[in-house]
């Protein structure tokens, strides 16, 4: 049964009528056309999908639109301001974390959570926050040293 | 035939990290993949798969499903032409797959059946009402079983094949008995290798559009365009030139995505029955369960040497699980046997390799195909070796390393090999020879070494063009528009050849506009990723059209300055000017125009072209390298934990440092689960783990401190010397760590992956 569900995507508001079982990674690519979240295994595990639900990263292939209606949703499509990106996105182009670039919009807002709650993370809270989200090509050691320059960048833009 | 040294340019885009082309897209989330587009009209398909390992198919009863509201078509074997495909066109016995099974399945996940419809759950839901009758036939899953007299054919209707052998390969050089007898120690064993999944990020997704005048296009995550392009034209009954695909972004593909498939095949096909779009995104459990895999090998290795630790002698006979069909499991067997022999001198060498169809889901080219098993044994054995000798194990391989100029008799020969300084260097860097010998108890060192091949020159696709090509269209505003059919699958190739035509043209990478992997636009042809063949194959190909770039604008330039003919022209700083006299001289883009003016208004487009010939049997060039791991077990648990892994390693000359450096770290995980997490739980032909909560995939917790050094050899060969490096380093982790833990236990590991429970068994902690 579709129902009438408001939220507010990357600052905009947004209305849809839909099944509320849907999840938000399939109203996010097919119905608001974000398709910058992507999908590795559509089962929690491999971040690939990780947005921001009131700031708390999350895997959108297991939440159900109906569960965040009313909440903030920030996408990676919503990270830059204007021209300017994100200090993450930066830090990531900086460092080059990535190659086939799949993984990194749901690395970046991880990492982008991690730093709201941890402003300056040790290497070994990096790594445990980090550890839900796979990489099959880099190998992790830039996505970590991206993730240490952000910080630096962040205090910078300050 | 190029001009590899360039002495012309002062400026160096060669050797730095000059960010990828794509890299803003990546990290905004503009970057499109295969799935995230969208035509109007667009249906979803879905495949059948069979639940069987091995059944003669009796009946299939689509009537259910056509009913369904929603659904537009649903096809099986039968409303196809049914016309085999393969890699290895240049042997049509070894093309042994239908897009859809006509008369038999050979392993569960064997594709049945397609339907389209309006939305993906409409799709889904009529795949579950086809109904097909089976007549289950009895199946093999191991090498041992299909080869058993008396076992199944799984390919009878392949007249050429007696039992289930689809192809095998031999290598003898040097009078074998004899080397052995000479030999002191002879080791003898059996190792069993596992297979594994390529894991790439993102699943595999295909979109075709019908077109006008009965033609098609089709964007789908693949490495190789060209090869999806004549394969699909060919199961089509269409002409090559119908058949347009294109290779949006693709999530990683190791050699996973090489190859016509059926779900490229079935979008095409529904899409030109429908006249609508169709795409086709598997799911992550469909990768998992049916996918291609690395190939299990099982392997008996006798290898002699003499008391001060010469080789003499090797014989190595592989039998690798093919899974139900050939996909590119000829070219592992020719690879495994090729690897048997590298990296050391052996004064005889025999291989016998055996590719064999069993009811397993079938294996494919991944990372390396063939050479890792191959090396992880070799390797082992020289660890083995060297404890049995008491030589230190890089002293044994310095004793015996390959160097510039070696050869295999008829097989390959080493046109640069910067092994020995990588041996030497990685020695230095970990401080093995202190560290080494005194470690602390459950905690051990290793090393692993390794060599990959940078390109094939092999034609089994039996291309009729060259083996890469290029356009390179020179603008009168200075800028230069590169078209290649090389596909960038996040490896940075798309980087990388810019930065080889900017260096030979002397112009900046930012002027450099590219345009790759669209079979319409670019020329004819490129084989596409893999077998590390793009930077120096591609490479190569645009040197051939930037030389006759070059060609044509020094001569308006000696025109221009009335410059006779002794006067070398250069090209560097975007100027094109008299080497010795450089105020004579010219922007590039003035020099276009010049061109352009003199040619009557014609544009100045080249071709270049790069085929490997005369190069032996493998390769035009190797790389090597050496690895060693430090690494810390748990008694208790057997938890092993990579501390460090310390590489140096010869790419030849290092284009791009930053892309070298992100291959290295990711094949150290890859490695690393190889070696350790990763391994498809198996049950009568059936995937029992098909999530990654079960199929462990190394994450961030798991990477060891990484340290490397580049080792730069000049390969004559390559474009400036370059190389591959995106293939060999995903070898070396796994004998490496396999020995440390070898030294930290006791546990000598023949048979893939390490567990905790192998060690604890090993060191008596857990019995039987
Ligand atoms: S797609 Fe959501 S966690 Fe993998
Ligand atoms: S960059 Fe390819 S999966 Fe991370």
């Amino acid at each position: 049964m579709n129902k009438e569900i408001l939220l507010f995507v990357n600052d905009r508001e947004q209305k849809i009528v839909t099944d509320p079982q849907r999840t938000l990674l399939e109203v996010l690519r097919e119905d608001l056309k974000l398709t910058g979240t992507n999908f590795g295994c559509n089962e929690g595990l491999c971040g690939a999908c990780t947005v921001l639900i009131d700031g708390e990263p999350n895997h959108s292939c297991m939440v159900r639109i109906g569960e965040v209606e009313y909440k903030w949703i920030t996408t990676i499509e919503g990270l830059a301001k204007g021209e300017k990106l994100h200090p993450v996105q930066q830090a990531f182009l900086d460092e080059e974390a990535f190659q086939c670039g799949y993984c990194t919009p749901g690395m970046i807002l991880n990492a982008v959570a991690l730093l709201q709650k941890y402003p300056n993370p040790t290497d070994e809270q990096i790594i445990e926050w980090m550890n839900g989200n796979i990489c099959r090509c880099n190998g992790y050691p830039k996505i970590i040293s991206a993730i240490r320059r952000a910080v630096k960048l962040i205090k910078e833009d300050k | 035939m190029t001009n590899k040294q360039n002495p012309d340019t002062q400026q160096n885009v060669i050797g730095r990290s000059v960010p990828r082309v794509d890299a803003p897209h990546k990290a905004t989330g503009k970057a499109l993949y295969t799935a995230d587009m969208k035509l109007p009209g667009m249906l979803y398909g879905k495949l059948l798969r069979s639940p069987v390992p091995h059944a003669r198919i009796l009946n299939i009863d689509v009537s259910k499903a056509s009913s369904l509201p929603g659904v537009k078509d649903v096809i099986i074997g039968k409303d196809t032409p049914g016309i085999k495909y393969g890699n290895w066109r240049l042997f049509p016995q070894t093309q042994d797959e239908f897009p859809l099974a006509m008369e038999k399945v050979r392993f569960i996940g064997d594709e049945v059946a397609a339907v389209a419809a309006i939305d993906p759950d409409i799709a889904e839901e009529a795949v579950g009402l086809i109904r097909v009758d089976y007549e289950e036939l009895p199946a093999v899953f191991s090498v041992d079983e299909a080869l058993a007299p008396g076992a199944p054919l799984i390919h009878d209707e392949i007249e050429e094949l007696e039992g289930n052998i689809s192809i095998d390969r031999n290598i003898d050089v040097g009078d074998l008995e004899a080397a052995f007898a000479r030999a002191d120690l002879v080791l003898d064993d059996t190792f069993t290798l596992h297979a594994v999944s390529h894991a790439y990020l993102e699943p595999c997704a295909v979109l075709a559009q019908p077109d006008t005048e009965d033609r098609l296009t089709l964007w789908t995550s693949t490495q190789t365009p060209y090869i999806v392009q004549c394969l699909l034209a060919s199961t089509l009954g269409l002409p090559e030139n119908h058949v347009r695909v294109i290779k949006p972004h693709v999530g990683g593909g190791f050699g996973g995505k090489m190859e016509l498939r059926p779900w490229d095949f079935c979008a095409a096909f529904m899409a030109r029955r429908t006249g609508r779009p169709v795409k086709f995104v598997l799911s992550r459990t469909e990768e998992l369960a049916t996918g291609r895999r690395r190939h299990a090998i099982k392997i008996r290795s006798k290898v002699g040497f003499k008391k001060d630790g010469t080789l003499v002698a090797k014989d190595f006979e592989a039998y690798l699980d093919g899974g139900a069909y050939n996909s590119m499991g000829p070219t592992a067997t020719f690879l495994c046997g090729n690897f048997g022999a590298m990296l050391y001198r052996y004064p005889a060498y025999r291989y016998r390799g055996y590719h064999v169809y069993t009811n397993n889901p079938p294996a494919g080219a991944m990372r390396g195909f063939g050479a890792p098993q191959a090396m992880y044994v070799s390797e082992t054995q020289m660890n083995i070796a060297a404890k049995e000798l008491d030589i230190d194990p890089i002293d044994l391989r310095l004793k015996n390393a390959m160097v510039t100029g070696d050869a295999i008799e008829g097989v390959t020969k080493i046109s640069s090999a910067g092994f020995v300084e990588s041996l030497q260097k990685v020695a230095e860097m970990s401080g093995w020879k202190e560290k080494h010998a005194a470690m602390p108890p459950n905690k051990g060192m290793g090393i692993g070494c390794y060599s990959f091949i940078s390109g094939g020159v092999f034609n089994w696709f039996n291309t009729p063009y060259h083996f890469s090509a290029c356009e390179v269209r020179a603008y009168d505003d200075g800028t230069v528009h590169l078209l290649t059919m090389a596909s960038d699958i996040g490896q940075g190739s798309d980087t990388i050849l810019r930065q080889i035509l900017a260096q030979s043209l002397g112009i900046s990478v930012e002027n450099i506009r590219i345009t790759s992997a669209d079979t319409t636009m670019t020329p004819k042809a490129d084989l596409g990723t893999w077998g590390s063949r793009v930077t120096l194959m591609n490479g190569n190909a645009i040197l051939d059209a930037a030389r006759k770039i070059k060609e044509n604008l020094a001569q308006i330039v000696s025109l221009k300055f009335n410059l006779n003919v002794i006067h070398e022209i250069a090209f560097a700083d975007g100027r094109v000017f008299a080497k010795l006299k450089p105020e004579r001289g010219i922007s590039f883009a003035e020099a276009v125009a010049m061109w352009v003016t003199a040619n009557r208004g014609r544009e100045l487009t080249v071709r270049g072209y790069y085929t490997p010939r005369d190069k032996g049997l493998t390769t035009p060039a190797y790389s090597f390298g050496a690895q060693v791991a430090e690494i810390a077990v748990d008694p208790d648990t057997g938890i092993v934990t990579v501390e460090k892994i310390t590489t140096a390693h010869d790419c030849g000359t290092v284009i791009n440092p930053m892309a070298v450096e992100g291959q290295l770290e990711g094949s150290i995980q890859m490695g690393l689960g190889y070696v350790l997490s990763e391994k498809f739980v198996m049950r009568d032909g059936k995937t029992l783990n098909t999530t990654f909560l079960d199929y462990k995939i190394p994450s961030a917790e798991d990477m060891p401190q990484i340290e490397s050094c580049a080792i730069e050899t000049y390969e004559p060969e390559g474009p400036y010397g370059a190389k591959e490096a995106g293939e060999g380093l995903a070898i070396p982790t796994a004998p490496a760590v396999a020995h440390a833990v070898f030294e930290a236990t006791g546990y000598r590991c023949k048979e893939l992956p390490i567990t905790p429970e192998k060690i604890l068994r090993a060191t008596g902690k857990l019995m039987e």
